[in-house]
């Protein structure tokens, strides 16, 4: 003679609830009667009949249902309203091995969830999701959930739901049965023994489809909610299969599991700690200074405002970010505000780079701006008055004439786009031409001490850093940096013999 | 060889919904007349070794581990 646990207790459960705070161990945190309960009880035996707790991921968003994770012994992840599939659709990306269920409440599905829902099933995402269909905000109090039925009352609508204001109950199942992409989809109920031995099934099948790798499967689980529907056990059965299995027919909607061919598994993705870093931060620079680093120049003591100004596809923004990388670098605080028109090439583009070891107050220039860098005619012309008197003005003179400004500018033209393209072999690396020769400029005339020393040498941190995984970039950029310094100091120089 | 089964209920773990009664065909389960620690009356099976094993009130309850089925082969 010997005994056996027909019916019981699956092993997916913890034993004793240890994650539940209290002092009550053995029951789940649910109200008497709860479909939840029922419901975790087919879930936990599916995974356990399929093998896959070890790899399982259940996911469960706020609702009743977040303290899923006190009870499931598998992976589990609480997430904010609604997100679950969102959240899931990086765990089995990203852990492809994975196996992800996501367990959702009609309000944090039907409501505040309902894009990441439906977006995910269009994906067709490797998840499993079960969709608690309550007919109303359960761990709230009862209000009106996308599902409550016409007429009926909730906390929100004591008359009872009016479908002219508030439409009508949302079905799931039929919107997901729209889209190409799921596998498999059908609509249960928790009522009498028959309609949760159907239920069984369908969980069965879901969550089969999940080990299988098949896709997306959704089971609505119509679900009693006694407590906040204020009924008796019986009473909630029959309000289910009266008047809910009405608007929300139970049967498999979709079911293409036979002809969907397993997805292979991925191989895994790196995980090894210091590999990641390797594939985050290749360089092995040092790069940057202590915190405590100031600039010793005096043109440091101000805030010190750049224009930049040409047509959209020359590198404008990028000469920016070029600058305001090498400020971040100097522990600066430093804004980089761009403005460009919808077109990706051509158009004007212009952009307002601000340096400060203040606070800065506005991140746009419209006046007062120590230098000013112009690509094109247009720009020129556009900007020259935001410059201040005494204010640098460096242009591309491959791409305009000698502007004819006050005596008290600075100006200093460098064939950028010509140098480039013809030196250099990328007519995109004019940006780093102009930055050579603004080099030359500030070393000369503006910088003191270590600080002209530092510039270059910023530079090729603030290049290193913005194009880590480019090393091919890194070298053309270098290299027109350089080329503009060497054509501006000799043109530095045949000023001087002249004179 | 014929099977027997046997249903327990744990007394502290029943919430008391009543969700097994009706669902049971051989009318084994009903109200028990004290309050567990959690508040709740829980149910009580009257003729425990009358269990057909059926699982009707196991898959009606919602809590883990409140029902057990035994099945024992002789
Ligand atoms: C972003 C956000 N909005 C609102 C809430 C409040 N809130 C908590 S549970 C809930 C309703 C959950 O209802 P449902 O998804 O149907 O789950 P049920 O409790 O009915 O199972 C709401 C609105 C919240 N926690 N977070
Ligand atoms: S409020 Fe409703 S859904 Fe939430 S635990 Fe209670 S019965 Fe269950
Ligand atoms: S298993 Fe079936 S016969 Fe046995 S107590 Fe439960 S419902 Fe009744
Ligand atoms: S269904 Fe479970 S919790 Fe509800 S009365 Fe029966 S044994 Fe108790
Ligand atoms: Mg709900």
């Amino acid at each position: 003679m010997s005994e056996t646990v027909k019916f019981g207790k699956s092993s997916v459960f913890f034993d004793t609830f240890e994650r539940r705070p209290g002092p009550i161990r053995k029951n789940m945190h649910y109200c008497p009667g709860c479909g939840h309960g029922i419901l975790h009880k087919l879930i936990a035996e599916a995974i356990e009949h399929f093998g896959i707790q070890k790899d399982t991921v259940l996911i469960a968003p706020v609702g009743c249902a977040v303290f899923a994770y006190y009870y499931f012994n598998c992976g589990s992840i609480s997430v904010a309203h609604g997100r679950a599939p969102a959240v899931g659709t990086g765990v089995s990306r990203a852990n492809p091995e994975s196996f992800v269920i996501s367990y959702q409440g009609d309000g944090d599905l039907g409501a505040i969830g309902f894009n990441e829902f439906i977006q995910a099933a269009n994906r067709g995402e490797k998840m499993t999701v079960f969709f608690v269909n309550n007919a109303n905000y359960g761990m709230t109090g009862g209000q009106m959930a996308p599902t409550t039925l016409p007429g009926q009352k909730t906390m929100t609508s004591p008359y009872g739901r009016n479908t002219a204001t508030d439409g009508f109950p949302l079905k799931v199942c039929e919107l997901a049965n729209a889209l190409e992409a799921p596998v498999y989809i059908e609509r249960v109920a928790l009522t009498t023994t028959p309609r949760i031995r159907d239920a069984r099934k369908a969980v069965f099948k879901a969550v089969e489809n999940l080990r299988d790798r098949r896709g997306f499967s959704l089971v609505e689980v119509l679900s009693p909610c006694p407590v906040n529907l204020k009924m008796s056990a019986q009473e909630i059965n029959a309000f289910i299969e009266e008047r809910m299995e009405k608007y929300f027919p139970l049967g498999c909607f979709r079911d293409r599991s036979a002809e969907t061919f397993p997805a292979p598994v991925p191989p895994p993705p790196v995980r090894d700690p210091e590999k990641v870093k390797e594939l985050l931060f290749p360089r092995k620079l040092n790069i940057g200074v202590p915190k405590t680093f100031r600039n010793e120049s005096k043109i440091f003591n101000y805030e010190r405002r750049i224009k930049i100004g040409g047509f959209g596809g020359q590198g404008i923004l990028s000469l920016g970010i070029m600058l305001a990388n090498m400020a971040k670098l100097r522990n600066f605080n430093v804004t980089w505000m761009p403005s460009y028109g919808p077109e990706q090439r051509g158009g004007s583009a212009s952009c307002s780079i601000i340096l400060s070891h203040s606070k800065i107050p506005s991140p746009l220039i419209d006046r007062d701006c120590n230098l000013l860098i112009a690509m094109t005619q247009t720009a020129l012309e556009k900007y020259i008055h935001e410059l201040k008197p005494n204010g640098v003005l460096l242009y591309d003179s491959s791409t305009m004439k000698r502007p004819d400004v006050t005596p008290d500018k600075k100006v200093l033209g460098i064939d950028a786009l010509d140098i480039a393209t013809n030196r250099v072999g990328n007519h995109k690396c004019a940006n780093s031409v102009i930055l050579g020769a603004l080099s030359v400029i500030l070393i000369d005339h503006y910088l003191e001490g270590e600080d002209k020393l530092d510039f270059d040498r910023a530079f090729e941190e603030a290049i290193i850093d913005g194009f880590s995984s480019k090393p091919e970039v890194i070298k053309q950029n270098l290299y027109a940096f350089y080329e503009g310094k060497k054509v501006a100091l000799e043109r530095d120089k045949s000023k001087t013999a002249q004179a | 060889m014929s099977r027997k089964y046997r249903i327990v209920i744990a007394h502290e773990e029943c919430k008391g919904c009543r969700r097994c009664i009706p669902a049971c065909p051989k009318n084994l389960i009903a109200v028990g007349g004290e309050l567990n620690k959690q508040g709740y009356f829980s149910v009580h099976a009257e003729h425990p070794e009358d269990c057909i094993g059926c699982g009707s009130c196991y898959l009606q309850c919602p809590e883990p581990g409140a029902i057990t089925i035994y099945q024992t082969e002789e």
